[in-house]
């Protein structure tokens, strides 16, 4: 990625509270149009980093720049330029859609002839035109994060970030929200920034995702290439389902060359191996008179690859209660996605 | 739409004044506002009717400034105007202010605003300016109305002078109940919920009208024991102190300056010995006079004001701000 082409650029930033570093060191560059997925568990850092970019809480170290402009001296700039939709955004109950629209378009200096006009125009586009005159107080989680999303558009913003927006939301919705979300970057050109710990949600609509355990960024890139790294690392794992599943089919395939773990998993045995294994294990399989039903090499999808850095992350800090933790965020966002 | 550059955004001035509108709009609209209303008129009315039935006693001791002596007056269970308006200020003060932060806070929408680009302190002082609007016109309001009422039940036209008073006595009190709209909203900036920012308040409301002027007394006493009263000086040294202790408070600051000012009569604000007072000409004091006497009040009430806006200011500024916690 050319520099001159990136919008957001991140060098060395870091913020620590206390002792503890939130973020540390962080280095990233995301281009214009770009979708960009910020991935973690709950309190990696991806808020804190968030907070930062919008000059809200100062950084102890670094700097960061959005389309030229420092995030940390110039933070009334980035704004006008950054529209955020924060985690668990809220309106004032007491005033309708609209009248909430209306106030971010005067704050955001709107003319008064452009703001109804532009304020149709955004309902429209989030599907709210119907609620429109409804208190805020009458919203359900749904309606209030699309318009949430014409809040953050009432700026006409060349970024966007947007914190977990994907939390609470059922999957009709978080349908029509991806695809706005999609659209917002091929259509509108615009660049945007999604922070989350939901991986399913990111991987259909991220073109890049930065990896964020503890403070680091420790794995960035495009999907793909994050999957090949670990399969380069030597990390595979394949799904397997046979019947009978007894003993003496476990015991053969513990034989093979290469296998290092053998674990259930949700639709078979889990077979964990240095090396790619899939053709021994069918071969096994079948020649002993065994039926096999499914086999399938996992670590391409999101799913493995937020995994087995965790683990590797785990591993560096030494930190068991740490990977317990993180194993069971994992689990829950599995759950959450299918 | 895409393409289109946001012109103009505001500068410094435009976000506060598009934050002061709302807020404004919000206090006016809201139930809370109207209570408040309501209660300050019954006693505002309460209080008149005491004053008119107590008035004619006052009359005989002296038939000037009767107009004034409508907001001084109090009847024979009803206190007057003004400490009814030194005791219930705080809460309009309370009412306004004790949730303008957290509330924001704990609705999410607080992050929603300091994204928007503006400066942070547009958020605290558009609270505060228009909590203040609200007050000046609440005050002004109530005493125009106690004014007419009074006008019209005794048929006695009040002189320049008095009018000049009376508009004095509406900007300290305006001023006195800013107090307690800053303490509020620093409270609000303080505490997490709203609950325990308005009980703060009313704890330190509590201290001031109640429990100050003991303390003071006890402290004084302390200092300078009067009980087997050695000399004039420790007497002196006494009072003054227990009244300097009191000042402290704005509540006692607020009834001591509005009674000089609708009370002509009074003369000094602190003690005197009668040595001093001879050859004295009773008489009223001038109104430039009445004013220089409690000139000192007003910077001091003020001063309270704005340190504790500075205060919730402060901290404002450098707080965080993050959703869902």
């Amino acid at each position: 990625m050319a520099d001159n082409q990136a919008i957001i650029q991140i060098n060395g930033l870091t913020k620590k509270y206390g002792e503890k570093a939130a973020v540390n060191q962080l280095n990233l560059s995301v281009a214009r149009g770009e979708v960009f997925g910020l991935l973690g568990p709950n309190g990696a850092g991806k808020t804190t980093t968030t907070l930062m970019l919008l000059g809200l809480t100062e950084p102890n170290g670094g700097t960061a720049f959005i389309d030229g402009k420092d995030c940390t001296r110039n933070p009334i700039e980035v704004k006008r330029i950054v529209g955020y939709l924060p985690d668990n955004v809220g309106f004032y109950p007491d005033m309708t859609g609209r009248e909430n629209l209306r106030f971010t378009g005067r704050l955001n200096g709107v003319g008064e002839h452009e703001l109804e006009e532009r304020i149709d125009q955004l309902l429209e586009r989030v599907g709210m035109t119907a609620a429109a005159d409804q208190k805020t107080a009458t919203y359900s989680k749904g309606m209030k994060q699309r318009l949430g999303i014409a809040d953050v558009l009432m700026k006409d913003p060349q970024v966007i970030i947007l914190d977990e927006p994907t939390n609470g939301i059922d999957p009709e919705g978080m349908h029509e929200l991806l695809l706005l979300i999609r659209e917002l970057a091929d259509k509108d050109k615009r660049t945007i920034m999604i922070s989350s710990h939901q991986l399913y949600q990111i991987q259909q609509v991220c073109d890049r995702v930065g990896i964020f355990v503890q403070g680091n960024l420790i794995a960035c890139g495009r999907i793909e290439e994050l999957g090949k790294q670990i399969l380069k690392d030597g990390y595979y794992r394949l799904e397997m389902k046979a019947e009978p599943e007894d003993e003496r089919l476990r015991e053969l395939i513990r034989g093979v060359y290469g296998v290092e773990e053998i674990g259930d998993g949700p639709e078979g045995m889990i077979i964990r191996s240095n090396q790619d294994i899939r053709e021994q294990i069918s071969r096994i399989v079948v020649l002993n008179g065994y039926k096999l039903l499914h086999l399938r090499q996992c670590g391409q999808d999101l799913d493995e690859i937020y995994r087995r850095y965790f683990e590797k992350a785990g591993q560096n800090n030494g930190d068991n209660r740490n990977k317990k933790k993180i194993r069971k965020i994992m689990s829950l966002g599995r759950q959450d996605g299918e | 739409m895409a393409n289109r550059e946001t012109k103009g955004a505001g500068s410094k001035s435009s976000g506060l004044m598009v934050l002061y509108r709302k807020e404004m709009a919000d206090h006016m609209h809201s139930k809370r506002f109207l209570i408040i209303l309501l209660l300050i008129l019954i006693t505002s009315l309460a209080s008149l009717y005491g004053a008119l039935s107590g008035i004619q006693e006052a009359v005989k001791d002296s038939s000037d400034f009767i107009f004034l002596k409508l907001f001084t007056t109090s009847g024979k269970s009803i206190p007057s105007f003004v400490s009814f308006i030194g005791l219930l200020g705080p809460f309009v003060g309370l009412t306004l202010g004790f949730d303008a932060i957290n509330n924001e806070r704990n609705g999410g929408t607080l992050n929603r605003l300091v994204s928007q680009p503006i400066y942070r302190d547009a958020v605290i002082n558009g609270k505060f300016l228009a909590g203040y609007t609200v007050i000046v016109i609440m005050v002004f309001s109530m005493g125009i109305l106690i004014g007419t009422a009074g006008l019209v039940s005794t048929g006695i036209a009040p002189s320049g002078e008095e009018l000049v008073r009376l508009f004095v006595f509406l900007i300290y009190t305006t001023v006195y109940i800013a107090f307690w709209l800053a303490l509020s909203i620093l409270f609000s900036v303080l505490c997490k919920h709203a609950a325990t920012s308005a009980l703060s308040v009313i704890a330190v409301w509590l201290f001031f009208a109640i429990f100050m002027g003991l303390l003071a007394g006890i402290i004084a006493n302390g200092l300078f024991p009067t009980e087997n009263a050695t000399s004039m000086q420790t007497v002196m040294q006494n009072y003054t102190w227990n009244q300097n202790l009191n000042r402290l408070s704005p509540y006692y600051l607020y009834s001591e300056a509005v009674s000089t000012i609708l009370n002509p009569s009074v003369r000094t604000v602190s003690v005197i010995t009668v040595n001093q007072l001879s050859g004295a000409v009773a008489g009223y004091l001038p109104l430039g006079q009445s004013l220089l006497l409690v000139w000192p009040h007003l910077v001091w009430l003020l001063a309270l004001t704005m340190i504790v806006f500075a205060i919730s200011y402060v901290c404002f500024m450098r707080q965080e701000i993050r959703s869902g916690q």
